[in-house]
Formats: structure tokens, sequence, C-alpha cells
């Protein structure tokens, strides 16, 4: 047993010097308590409502969101919309679908089984529409950035007056917590740019962390499944092991009475 | 090896036994005869096994589901972690269980290291060994390739672009690898079916590395030969069998703390995005387990010179067991070997570290010692060792140094247990 926890603990320095080198940039992002954080993580409902509410009204002007559908948004562990709530919204997109029997495409309402609708037919119609940078797609946006959730949460807030001295060209903005500090995206986000349905009030820091979480569970939707089987998984293991440390103590006893 | 004129009790058990002799194999392996003073570092070979049988296991239900295609393989990865039922834990297992794999393999080596488990009679075992971890290298590689994002594109990129170095026909092999003039679909179908093919070679190998094992039979923290059957062994079930159990059960819960609560965070937040030729990552890194390597490479400025660098890094191992001089098998009884193999260990550790830097500055000059450092401690440090070093005196059997009255033996068992 001693000899597991001199182990244990040089594995988890190992780790640690390791963790650290691939977090190499460190920089400061701003905190804010993530409820999904931790052992028994979970999504705050209504933040995520709000979330879909801000990337609905506000990010998906510009960013796509290819691999949600709209059944997602009433799936458990999700923003839990009622069916009702997600066919409703769903309705109020227009996909292009066909061909039919004529062989002419035709649009429709979406369904809940479409994808998100994409703000733009292809990357280069996003880029001619945006100044040549391409927003990118928010499916999986937050594991794709090092900072994960609290980088996009700075960034939302990130944008400052450039610093004297600093030229900025047409169209760029300065954003302390972008990587170069140049960003080709005009702050999303104004105090009351929206009005939330629940009556929260719509103030830049709220939106952000609102969207923020939204963008967390479109990353990782099963995320709470995720988090409940590992506490059960690693309960039982726990109890596994302790099991069979006695049993092992007990059959190794016969040796070592003989010696 | 064990007594082999096993019969069973049963006529249909003999009669079948005596057609294929699987029973008296399982016999062989439940009596087979280990040292009873293993520690818990030898319980790595029973969680490798572990580890390559969940890999191939997760691999295969994996492989049922992604699209091996340039523009399909992101969204496939995208379509197992959200609509495949279990899709995300099968993912994650597969991609943590790689770094699992290599932690366990390191610890497996170094083992080796500090006891002398490579030197005679046991070269084949260790020669096995390397080619597996070879194996298991390019295994990790090429996987790393599938999701298709942006570090397993410029990660391939790097890599292959290495045997560009050869002199004259490389360009032609890099062409040749990538089955066209850039790393392509052609590169990712090929990649895949190699990454399906690789962990079946593994697992063939392993079955000859612990065949080979059987032979001479475990070697142990004293490092001394011997007699088998004896009150030196143990028979392998139960002894060894419950404590490689409980060992394996400790790792699987450092294993699910990985896949359940921080899944990414061994990968690269880059590989998140779909690859992209047109734009290159601002710092290009392998997964963890191959930064070492990495750093050995970069550290030298030729091309050419550097691959040949990093290549020897791992074949020198190969030849290790003709290198080490000296007689006596564990550090245990080698105290300047003993010192000289932590500052490998820390070496190694400082290679890593400088591996996942930028290779400028200071990072560059501490990488370049510290490979410089490595190839001394196998080419100059371990032969002259063996001549120079003062040993202390080995104990004739395990029982000994508990029931003999010698106190230099005694001073032995308490160094023993302190390294356990």
């Amino acid at each position: 047993m001693k000899t597991y926890i001199k182990f244990c603990s040089i594995l988890a320095l190992i780790f640690s010097i390791f963790s650290q080198s691939i977090a190499a940039e460190k920089v400061d992002y701003l905190k804010t308590d993530w409820s999904f954080k931790g052992l028994f993580g979970k999504f705050d409902r209504g933040s995520l409502q709000r979330g879909y509410q801000v990337y609905t009204e506000v990010c998906a002007a510009c960013h796509s969101m290819k691999y949600l559908s709209y059944r997602n948004l009433s799936e458990k562990g999700g923003p839990e919309f009622s069916v009702e709530q997600a066919k409703a919204i769903a309705a109020s997109f227009e996909v292009v679908d066909g061909p039919n029997a004529d062989g002419e495409m035709f649009t429709r309402p979406a369904k809940l089984s479409d994808k998100f609708v994409m703000p733009y037919e292809n990357e280069k119609a996003a880029q001619a529409a945006n100044g040549g940078a391409y927003p990118p797609d928010m499916s999986v946006l937050v594991k794709a950035r090092g900072g994960g959730v609290d980088y996009i949460y700075s960034l939302l807030q990130g944008y400052e007056t450039a610093p004297a001295g600093m030229i900025l060209d047409e169209g760029v903005h300065y954003n302390k917590y972008m990587y170069g500090n140049k960003i080709k995206m005009s702050a999303p986000l104004s105090d009351g740019i929206i009005e939330y349905g629940d009556g929260t009030t719509a103030s830049v820091e709220q939106m952000s962390k609102d969207v923020t979480t939204f963008l967390m569970w479109a990353a990782e939707p099963h995320l709470e499944a995720r988090h409940r089987m590992g506490f059960k998984a690693i309960i039982y293991l726990i109890i596994l092991t302790t099991l069979v440390y006695f049993s092992m103590k007990k059959i190794w006893s016969r040796i070592e009475s003989e010696v | 090896m064990s007594e082999h004129n096993y019969t069973p009790k049963s006529k249909v058990g003999q009669w079948f036994n005596d057609r294929l002799p699987l029973l008296t194999l399982a016999n062989h392996l439940t009596d087979y005869p280990t040292p009873k003073n293993l520690n818990y570092w030898w319980t790595f070979g029973g969680i490798l096994t572990f580890c390559l049988i969940t890999q191939i296991v997760t691999g295969l239900t994996l492989a049922m589901h992604y699209i091996a295609h340039a523009d399909m393989a992101f969204e496939s990865v995208e379509h197992i972690m959200r609509d495949v039922n279990y899709g995300w834990l099968i993912r994650y297992i597969h991609a943590n269980g790689a770094s699992m794999f290599f932690l366990a393999v390191y610890i497996h080596i170094f083992r080796s290291l500090f006891y002398g488990s490579y030197k005679s009679p046991r070269e084949i075992i260790w020669i096995l060994g390397i080619i597996i971890y070879l194996l298991m290298m390019a295994a990790a590689f090429m996987g790393y390739v599938l999701p298709w994002g942006q570090m397993s594109f410029w990660g391939a990129t790097v890599i292959t672009n290495l045997f560009s170095a050869i002199p004259l026909v490389g360009e032609g092999i890099v062409t040749w690898l990538w089955g066209g003039y850039s790393v392509d679909n052609p590169t990712l179908t090929r990649f895949f079916t190699l990454h399906y093919l690789i962990p079946f070679l593994i697992l063939g190998l392993v079955v000859l590395h612990i065949w080979a094992l059987h032979v001479p039979g475990n070697n142990n923290p004293i490092g001394i030969d011997i007699k088998k059957p004896s009150k030196d062994t143990v028979p392998f079930h139960p002894y060894i069998v419950i404590k490689d159990g409980f060992a394996l059960l400790m790792f699987m819960i450092v294993f699910a703390f990985f896949v359940f609560y921080s899944p990414n965070i061994l990968g690269h937040a880059d590989n998140y995005i779909e690859a992209n030729p047109m734009v290159t990552p601002a710092h290009i890194v392998p997964e963890w387990y191959l930064l070492p390597f990495y750093a050995i490479l970069r550290s030298v400025p030729d091309k050419l010179l550097g691959v040949v660098a990093m290549l020897s890094a791992i074949l020198i191992l190969a030849v290790l067991p003709w290198l080490d001089t000296s007689k006596i098998r564990s550090a245990v009884f080698r105290p300047l070997y003993r010192q000289f193999y932590w500052i490998l260990v820390a070496d190694v550790l400082i290679l890593g570290y400088v591996g996942a830097m930028p290779a400028e500055g200071l990072y560059l000059l501490i990488a370049r010692v510290a490979t410089a450092y490595y190839f001394l401690h196998f080419l100059v440090i371990l032969p002259v060792l063996g001549f120079k070093e003062k040993t202390i005196p080995i104990p004739l059997s395990i029982t000994e140094p508990v029931l003999g009255g010698n106190p230099n033996l005694a001073m032995v068992k308490q160094k023993e247990s302190k390294i356990e």
C-alpha cells in the first residue's frame, strides 16, 4: 500500500509536469462559477436556454453550428426545451429539401431531425461576407480553444480601445484575450442587445456566461451523463479494489507466515 | 519452466489434450512459478495486456462508426460523440487509453532498466519489447491522425516529412507514403488500414514476449537466478493473479478519472478544429508520450542527423543488453548505477518537457544538453560502469536475506524495501 501511495505521487508529479507543459501559454482569464465543473457538475438549465437565445439572436448571424440538430434542444442533459418548443424553434427556420417528384428542390420549415441551419451557404460565402475572416463553426468551439470556457467567456468581454501606438487595420478590433490581441469580429454583445424571455437582465457579463454555457453543452452534449456515470464507476472501482486488497492480504498471508 | 507431464482428470480432457495440449498450457500458466518478492513495478505487464485488449475492443467498436475519408472523418467522430449510444464513452476510453498505455509501458521499461531485466538470459524478451514499443508508437501516431483535426493533419505532415531527409530517395519515399503530393485522403485511408493492423501485430508479439519470458522465468527485485519451483517462488495463480488484479484496479481508477472528468486534458485543443491544409497551427506538438524523442529530433540542427539521432535514441535500447557490461542485474546492488539511473529518468522527463516548448533559446540549449546526456548514459556510462563499479554482494536466494545473519544482507534488504 505504501508503495502505491509513493507510486501515485510520482505519477501525479509526472502528469502535472506534462499538463503544465501542454497548457504552456498561461493567460489570466476572467473567472466565473461554472455549474458544470466538478464531480457532480450539471448545466444550469435556465442558463442554457438563455444561452441558446443569445446564440440564435446574435451569434447565429455569422456562426454556424453544423453538428447540432434541433432535436438536441429537447434532449435530456441539454437546454431541455419541451418537444413542442423545440418543434416551434425548428419550424421558424427554412431548409432546402428535395428533389421532389418533379425533380425540383423546395424549401420547407425545419423539423426536429434537421441540423441547425447555417448562416451561409459555404465557407467562401462566409468569408466573403466577413471581410475574409471565416467565423468558425461553434459546435465544438469550446474544446477547440486552449482556455476552453474561460477563454470564450473572457473574449466576449475583452473588447477595449487599442493601446496607444497599436495600429489596427480596418475591420480589425482590439481584444485583450485574443491571440495577438487582434480580432476581426466586432464586439458582438452590448448591454440590452437582446431581451431575455425569462426577464433576466441582459448584461454583457450575463450574456457571455449564458452563451458560453450553451457552447459548452453544444461541444459536450453528454457531459451530465458522463459525470453521473464517472461517479458511479469510480465508487464501484474503489469498493472492488478494497475487497481485492483484503483478499490479496489473506491469500498472501499463507506465504508470508511460511517465511 | 513448470512440469509438463500434466494429465487432465477427465477422459474427454485427456482425449482433447492429447490432440491439442491447451489444458497443459492452462496448467503451465496457473502453476508458473513466480518469484515471491515481485513488487508492484512488476504488475505493469498485466496492466499493459489489459490496455492492449481495451484498445482493441474500443477500437473495433469505433471502426464500426468511423468513416476514413478526408471530407467525413471529422464529422464521423462528432457523430460518434453525439449520436452513437455511449459513443463518447468508447471514444474517450480509446483516446485516453492510448495515453494510459504509454504511461504503463514507460513504467514497464524503466522497471526493466532499474532491475536489469534485459540482461542475459532475457535479451530476446527485451528486444521483442522494444519492437512492441516501436509498433505502439506507430499505431498511436496513426491513430492520432484519424480524427482529421488540425494537429492530426499537421502532425502527419511533419512526421512523414522526416523521411524526406533520407538522401536521394527521400522525396520519393514521402510521396509514396502520402499516396500523393501532400497529406490527403489516400494518406488517411492507409493510416486507418495500418492503425487497424498494428494492434494485432502487437498482440502476436505480446504472445512471443510472454512465451520468451516463461523460458527463463521472471527476473525479480534482487535480480538473482532462483531455483524454480522452490521456497523462493509462488504459483502464478492465485498469488500473482490477485496482486496484478489489485494493481490493475488501482490503475483503472486513475484511468477512470481521465475518461470521466478530464477526457481532453491530454489532447491538444487544435485537434477539435477540422484539418485545413491552408492554415498552419502556431505550434505543432506531438502527443505527450512522443515528446522526449521530438526534443531529440529538434535538438540537432541538421534534418537528416536529427532523424538519425531520434531513431538511434530508440534503437540504442535494443542493444542495451550488450552495452551494459555489469554482470549484476538489480540496481539494488549497484550503488553507482542507481544514481545514474535516476539521472537518466530526470533526463528523459526534461527532454519531454522541452519537447513541448518552442525550440529556441534556453529550451533548445537544455534539449541539446539532455540529448547528449541521454546518449552518454548508454554509450559511455553504462559500459564503463560495469568495470569500475564496486557492487554490493548479492544474496544466494530470495529467502536468504530474511533468514540469514549476514549484516550486509540485512542492509541490502533495507535498501531494497526503500526502493519499493
